[in-house]
C-alpha cells in the first residue's frame, strides 16, 4: 500500500555524473546558486539569463527529463500569483487599463513581476535538480557536515524518515472512512457538509495523535540504544579536489554575474 | 489451480469474475480472481504476506478498483453505486486504529448511520445494538485510542455492524490479539449471522469457524474448497509458505 504515497519522493534514481557528486559540494553550491539569483537586479535580463545557462546543462548531466523538472518547477507558480498585483501598484508608464476597475498597470510594474517570476523560478528549478540528483539521506548527510546544527538536522532526517509512515497512515484512514461512507435508496445520504467537516477534523486530530504517540516510542527506542542528540553516519568519503573545483568554479561564475550586473 | 465443488448456495452474495489489479508502480496485486460466494456462506482467505489477499478485499467495497467484474448482492460494482455497495459489503480493516478516528467509541460507531442519513434515534439504537453485540456497550463514552487491542478490534466490528450489512469482510480480525481476546474474537465471529469472508493467518480458527477456504499466492487463487480437505494437504501449504500447527 505503499504505492500512492511513494510521490513523496523527490529522488529519481540515475547513475549521472550529477547523481555521483559530492552532496556537501552540490548543496552549497546550490545555496550560493540561489543566493546570487537573488541578488540580480530588476529587469537585467541579461544576466538572468546568464544566471539560467548553468540550469540546462545540470539537467542534462544528471540525466533528468526536462518535462519532469519543469513539472516540479511549477511549484514556483503559487508565489508568483501573490507578486500579481505589482503590475498595478507600482508606479510608472501606463502600459493598459483593466477595464472593468480601471487600474492602470505600469511597464516598471511588468517588468518587477517578470523579474520575481524568473528568479523564483530559477531558485526552484536549481533547488528540483538538487533533490532529484541527491538522495535524501544524502542530503542530510551534507546539512550535518556544513555544520548546520544538530537539531535542525535531525528534524529534517525524521521528517524524511516519518512521512512516508504518516503519509500511509493517512491513506488507511480516508479508505477505512470512506468504506463506511454508504448511501441508502430512498434516503439523502452524506450528512451535512459540516458534519463531514468534522469528521475530517477528528480524523486529522486522531492522525496527529498517533504520530505523537509514535514519536514517544520511537524516541524511547532511540535511548534505549544509547542516543545523545547527535545522528551518527557511517558514510565519510573523502572529498574529491574536482568537485571542489567544479562547484567553486560554478559559485564563481554566479558571483561574476553579480558583480557584472551590479556595476 | 485446484478445485473442490461447493454446494451450491441459495442466492449468490459476491461474484467476483477475472479481477486484475495492479498498483501504480507496476505491481501485479491480482491476476486474474474468479470468486463466488453464496449468502450465509463463510469464507477463508489464506495466503502469505503479499498474496494480494487485502488487495481483494478493498475491491469488494470498490476501494480500489481493477479491472474484472465484481457483483454484490446480484448488482454489478459500478461508479454510480459504489456507495450502495458500501451498505453491502462491511470492511473491517486490519489495524482497528485507521478505522477508529471519532472522538468517543459512540461516534464511531454511529458514523455509518449518520453518513446514511437515518434518523437520530435510529442512529443511537443500531449504535447501541452494534456495540451490544461485540460485547462492548458501556464503552460509547471511551476514547478508542484508550482501548486495549482486543476491545478496538471488537468496535471496529460494531462500526460496520451498526450499518447493518449483509456481507462482513475482515481483514486478519484475530492478528496481534491475546489468547483471551483472541477467543472471545472468534466467538463472537461464530454468533454472527452475516455472509462472512474472513483473511487470516489464523490456521486454529479457520478450522473451527470457516467451512469453506481460499487459498491466495501472489494475486491468484490456487485453492478453493472444503476446509478440512484443504487443511489436510499439507504439501498445498507448504507449497504457499503456510503451516498447520
Amino acid at each position: 500500500m505503499a504505492i500512492r504515497v511513494s510521490a513523496l519522493e523527490r529522488y529519481e534514481a540515475r547513475r549521472s555524473l550529477l547523481h555521483q557528486a559530492d552532496a556537501r559540494v552540490k548543496l552549497p553550491v546550490t545555496v550560493a546558486y540561489i543566493f546570487a539569483v537573488t541578488l540580480t537586479p530588476v529587469g537585467h535580463w541579461t544576466a538572468l539569463a546568464l544566471m539560467a545557462a548553468p540550469l540546462p546543462l545540470a539537467v542534462a548531466s544528471g540525466g533528468l527529463s526536462p518535462l519532469l523538472v519543469l513539472r516540479r518547477s511549477a511549484l514556483a507558480l503559487p508565489f508568483v500569483l501573490a507578486a500579481v498585483p505589482l503590475i498595478f501598484t507600482r508606479q510608472g508608464e501606463t502600459l493598459f487599463t483593466l477595464p472593468p476597475f480601471g487600474w492602470d498597470a505600469s511597464r516598471q510594474g511588468l517588468v518587477a513581476v517578470t523579474t520575481i517570476l524568473a528568479k523564483s523560478w530559477l531558485s526552484v528549478t536549481a533547488a528540483v535538480v538538487l533533490t532529484a540528483t541527491t538522495s535524501a539521506v544524502a542530503l542530510v548527510q551534507g546539512l550535518r557536515s556544513l555544520a548546520l546544527p544538530r537539531i535542525l538536522v535531525a528534524t529534517v532526517s525524521f521528517m524524511y524518515r516519518y512521512i512516508f509512515v504518516i503519509a500511509e497512515e493517512a491513506l488507511r484512514l480516508v479508505r477505512a472512512r470512506d468504506s463506511r461512507s454508504a448511501w441508502v435508496e430512498g434516503r439523502k445520504s452524506g450528512g451535512t457538509a459540516w458534519w463531514r467537516a468534522g469528521t475530517l477534523g477528528n480524523m486529522v486530530g486522531s492522525l496527529f495523535l498517533r504520530s505523537y504517540e509514535r514519536s514517544e516510542r520511537v524516541y524511547a527506542a532511540m535511548q534505549a540504544r544509547g542516543y545523545d542528540g547527535e545522528p551518527r553516519f557511517l558514510w565519510n568519503p573523502p572529498w574529491r579536489a574536482a568537485e571542489i573545483t567544479l562547484g567553486a568554479l560554478v559559485a564563481l561564475y554566479a558571483a561574476g554575474i553579480q558583480v557584472y550586473a551590479h556595476y | 489451480m485446484r478445485t473442490i465443488e461447493v454446494s451450491a448456495a441459495v442466492r449468490t452474495a459476491v461474484e467476483i469474475t477475472g479481477l486484475h489489479f495492479a498498483y501504480p508502480d507496476g505491481v501485479k496485486a491480482l491476476r486474474g480472481v474468479d470468486l463466488t460466494l453464496g449468502e450465509g456462506e463463510k469464507l477463508a482467505l489464506l495466503g502469505p504476506n503479499g498474496a494480494g489477499k487485502s488487495t481483494f478485499l478493498m475491491h469488494l467495497n470498490g476501494i480500489l478498483r481493477g479491472s474484472g467484474d465484481i457483483e454484490i448482492m446480484g448488482r454489478c460494482l459500478r461508479n454510480h453505486n459504489i456507495r450502495y455497495v458500501r451498505s453491502q459489503v462491511g470492511l473491517v480493516f486490519e489495524h482497528p486504529d485507521d478505522q477508529l478516528f471519532s472522538p468517543t467509541v459512540l461516534d464511531d460507531v454511529a458514523y455509518g448511520p449518520l453518513y446514511m442519513g437515518l434518523p437520530k434515534d435510529e442512529v443511537l439504537r443500531r449504535a447501541r445494538w452494534a456495540l451490544e453485540q461485540v460485547g462492548m456497550a458501556g464503552f460509547e463514552e471511551r476514547m478508542p485510542h484508550r482501548l486495549s487491542m482486543g476491545q478496538k478490534k471488537r468496535v471496529a466490528i460494531a462500526t460496520v455492524l451498526s450499518m447493518h450489512p449483509p456481507i462482513l469482510a475482515l481483514d486478519e480480525p484475530t492478528s496481534s490479539l491475546a489468547p483471551s481476546a483472541r477467543r472471545e474474537l472468534i466467538h463472537l465471529l461464530d454468533e454472527l449471522p452475516q455472509t462472512m469472508i474472513v483473511s487470516t493467518h489464523d490456521i486454529p480458527m479457520v478450522r473451527d469457524l470457516f467451512p469453506r477456504t481460499v487459498v491466495m499466492d501472489e494475486g491468484q487463487v490456487v485453492a478453493d474448497g472444503d476446509t478440512q480437505i484443504i487443511l489436510s494437504d499439507t504439501a498445498l501449504l507448504a507449497a504457499h509458505g503456510l503451516e498447520v500447527f
